[in-house]
């Protein structure tokens, strides 16, 4: 029995590996889930004299991302948040978060916007109140401002269709 | 062209390495010397594939070949050269196919150097290198291709990860390679003899330089990494227990009890199982890093981009490599019989004494790198687990392991008289403990960790020292004693300066954050430190603010030291060039922080007194030699030659 010792405690880390291949260990459940979506108003960014606030969502179910010109993760998802524009109903708003260089305009008329709004948080402050860890980040806000659903990392085709779709129909947007 | 041929040669690869796996193994079973005969030009034809395909790769790098998805994502135009040269391996691919070449040159290595080994033994370790080659080959083909073209072209790249971007990153993956992968040689003639049923202790002889050279490889490559990491991450820290370092660390632990389990295996022929397990160990833990790093499944500053289809690649890789070599071991661990006997107090004792101790700090290393994961896969949170926990559980576990490290290579085989051994060693002892307590008592403050790390550093140095002087006393001069020794004594004598290094930074270092205006100082272990502010600077491939901080010491000028506050031109990403005066007994590092105001003449500024930092490095280094110098030892061959079975010892070395 004693040689088998080996294989045997072999085969159950083999277990735990395999279920940890479908495990984000980046993803770390948000305390606000369930809680009201912390409020903000901040400029908007190409035009300081709009600004923008949660509170002007309400009754919408919306979707904000979290994003930077100097993150390169968000570029490969902008791709994708360009077509969900065109191609679903959901606004989605994109919290440039400490764009330092203020690059976020040009980038975004060079590239195209996908987004209903880009509130700038220069400081990064309104990111720090949302827990953000780092760029992309995408929070799911209900019509009641509050806040259902977190993704970190960069969206896919099936990460959009696998998480994000059921959670929106099943909040009526 | 270039890449396709590429391509194309490491499909060539491995279809040799199928022909290297595949008929040396069936000729070994059923003693067919032509079948047998295919192993050595298969595995060194493999090896001339796979540098090709590395080479055309390497080529690309180096003329900018943007159309080369690999390429475009890891490389930049104004990349100087000798990083487009090892950003090759600076990807996931790129890293595979370095991991890939190195396993070639270890094979090719073994198919000449094993002139005097029996035909069979030769073929069987081949064929199972093979194997390892055919799952890494298959893995680069079909998950992870390092030429895939992107098309249309990139107009430029998206830069190699600033962080990668120093020298020492350079050397470090090729050396960490070396370890890992050499470990496979070990892994192959273990299992070599476990097929064969041959479990005597010539295998023991056979494996053993070659695992003194792997893992002498992995300990340079381990400190390389640290010593970037200090260098370049600007927390001024030079071990963080990060799951990535855990995965080399681990083999490491692994194959330090193996090359000591191996001495005991071919002197004395005992502890046959136990070596075995340990070879299959210290590879399937190279191979378990190789699952986390890449798979994603734990979060890890070093992670590489990370795909489900890959991490389920390895594991099922791992099973069958792993899970395959534990059966095979089952199996036949019936007919590993012990050799010589020994009694409680005995070298071997010691020894397995050494290799219990070294294997429960394996244990709490892995269970800290995988709790995180555990944890998460019962659905009960997520936790990580960091330094506090290691060093809680990892120091105190090395404490026996020291200790015993200073009596094992003075006591006798077999036999060791626990009376004789008291008088050869209570001076050694009575010196190290007063150590302990005075000499913390010099220097600031008085921690109980200081006194346990300079009593154990003192205490291997002089029973390195009494290891000498009693073989000088026998009759032996130095020029007599075998390399085998030298390289005990100098591997021993590198943990004791390590030891030493450790014990002092971990506990004496000072640091200070302060901000700093142009004209400030501050003070910091006897040195001041002026800012005399930053200007602008203008890298091949980044800008900087480059600082200027005056060094001085008791009001004279010593040195100016620059660090940096780099942002690269591709990627925008910020990065700390740390500036360092690195002396013998102490460092004096500096970081730049944030600017501080708009005109930016106001710094974070980070300023370290890292004293005996640098004897980690060093002792490392001594581990280093010494591993090389054992392995190089004239015994080996003249041995192996006297002892190999039948047959063989008439074809020479």
């Amino acid at each position: 029995m004693k040689r088998w010792i080996p294989l045997i405690v072999f085969l159950v880390l083999v277990g735990f590996f395999a279920k940890g291949l479908f495990l984000n260990p980046r993803e770390v459940p948000s305390p606000f889930i369930g809680k009201s979506a912390p409020a903000f108003t901040l400029p908007v960014v190409g035009d300081a004299n709009t600004s923008f606030s949660p509170a002007d969502m309400k009754g919408k179910v919306w979707v904000m991302n979290v994003w930077a010109p100097w993150c390169v993760s968000c570029r490969q998802e902008h791709g994708l948040l360009m077509a969900l524009a065109q191609s679903q109903p959901v606004p989605i708003v994109g919290l440039n978060w400490k764009d330092k260089d203020r690059e976020a305009a040009q980038l975004l008329s060079d590239q195209g916007s996908p987004y209903f709004a880009v509130p700038d948080d220069l400081s990064g402050k309104v990111g720090i109140d949302y827990g953000v860890t780092g760029t992309p980040e995408t929070y799911v806000i209900d019509k009641g401002g509050i806040v259902r659903m977190k993704h970190v990392g960069p969206i896919s085709p099936d990460i959009w269709k696998e998480k994000f779709e059921p959670k929106l129909k099943e909040l009526g947007a | 062209m270039i890449p396709e041929l590429g391509h194309f040669a490491l499909i060539v690869a491995l279809l040799l390495a199928l022909t290297q796996a595949i008929l040396p193994l069936i000729g070994a079973q059923r003693g067919n010397l032509t079948l047998m005969a295919v192993a050595r030009p298969a595995a060194q034809g493999q090896f001339v594939f796979s540098l090709l395909a590395f080479g055309c790769l390497a080529y690309s790098f180096m003329v900018n070949d943007f159309s080369v998805e690999n390429v475009a994502s890891n490389s930049f135009s104004q990349l100087p050269e000798i990083y487009r040269l090892t950003a090759t391996w600076g990807s996931h691919e790129g890293s595979l196919l370095l991991w890939v070449l190195i396993l070639g040159f270890w094979t090719t290595a073994v198919s000449v150097f094993s002139r005097h080994l029996p035909e069979d033994m030769v073929a069987r370790v081949l064929g199972v290198m093979g194997l390892i080659s055919v799952g890494f080959l298959a893995f680069l083909l079909t998950t992870s291709n390092p030429f895939d073209r992107l098309i249309p072209a990139a107009v430029d790249g998206r830069d190699m990860n600033p962080l990668l971007q120093d020298w020492g990153m350079i050397i470090h993956p090729p050396m960490l390679y070396m370890g890992y992968v050499g470990f496979a040689v070990a892994f192959a003639f273990a299992i070599a003899a476990l097929l064969s049923g041959r479990l005597d202790a010539a295998w023991a002889r056979w494996s053993r330089p070659w695992t003194t050279v792997a893992w002498a490889f992995l300990t340079l490559g381990i400190a390389l990494g640290s010593w970037w990491a200090y260098r370049e991450l600007g927390w001024g820290g030079w071990w963080f227990w990060d799951p990535t370092e855990n995965a080399s660390f681990m083999p490491w632990i692994a194959g330090t009890a193996l090359i000591h389990s191996l001495a005991v295996t071919e002197k004395r022929g005992a502890f046959k199982a136990w070596t075995v397990l340990l070879a299959l160990t210290a590879f399937s833990l190279s191979l378990l890093g190789t699952f986390l790093v890449r798979s994603g499944v734990l979060s890890s500053v070093h992670a590489f981009a990370t795909d489900p289809a890959r991490g389920a690649f390895i594991l099922g890789f791992l099973v069958l490599v792993i899970g395959g070599s534990l059966v095979l071991y089952a199996w036949r661990a019936p007919k590993m019989l012990s050799g010589g006997g020994f009694t409680w107090f005995s070298r071997e004792a010691l020894l397995l004494g050494n290799n219990v101790v070294l294997l429960a700090a394996l244990g709490s290393v892995l269970l800290g790198t995988l709790y995180p994961l555990l944890i998460d896969a019962l659905g009960m949170g997520k936790i990580s687990v960091g330094p506090p926990y290691f060093n809680a559980v990892f120091v105190p576990l090395m404490a026996p392991a020291l200790f015993l490290m200073g009596v094992g290579p003075l006591a006798r085989w077999k036999e060791a008289s626990l009376p004789d051994m008291v008088s050869r060693l209570k001076w050694a002892l009575a010196i190290s403990v007063a150590t302990g307590i005075l000499l913390p008592l010099t220097l600031d403050g008085f921690k109980p960790w200081a006194v346990f790390g300079f009593a154990m550093a003192t205490w291997i140095f002089l029973t390195v020292v009494i290891g000498f002087r009693e073989r000088l006393k026998n009759g032996a001069r130095l020029s007599s004693l075998t390399r085998s020794f030298w390289g005990m004594q100098l591997a021993h004598l590198g943990m004791a300066v390590g030891v030493a290094g450790i014990t002092v930074v971990a506990n004496y270092q000072v640091e200070r954050d302060v901000r700093m205006n142009i004209g400030d100082h501050t003070e910091l272990a006897g040195y001041t430190f002026t800012f005399r502010g930053t200007t602008e600077h203008q890298g091949p491939n980044y800008r900087a603010a480059r600082g200027t901080v005056e060094v001085s010491k008791n009001g004279k000028k010593l040195y100016e030291l620059h660090p940096e506050k780099r942002i690269y031109n591709a990627s925008g990403m910020p990065m700390t060039e740390a500036s360092i005066q690195p002396a013998l007994f102490d460092d004096i590092y500096v970081a730049l922080g944030e600017p501080l105001d708009e005109a930016a003449q106001t710094w974070a500024v980070r300023v370290f007194h890292k004293p005996f930092i640098n004897w980690l490095w060093i002792g490392a280094l001594f581990m280093v030699i010494g591993g090389f110098l054992a392995a190089s030892d004239r015994r080996y061959r003249i041995a192996v030659k006297a002892t190999a079975p039948t047959g063989a010892a008439t074809q020479g070395a």
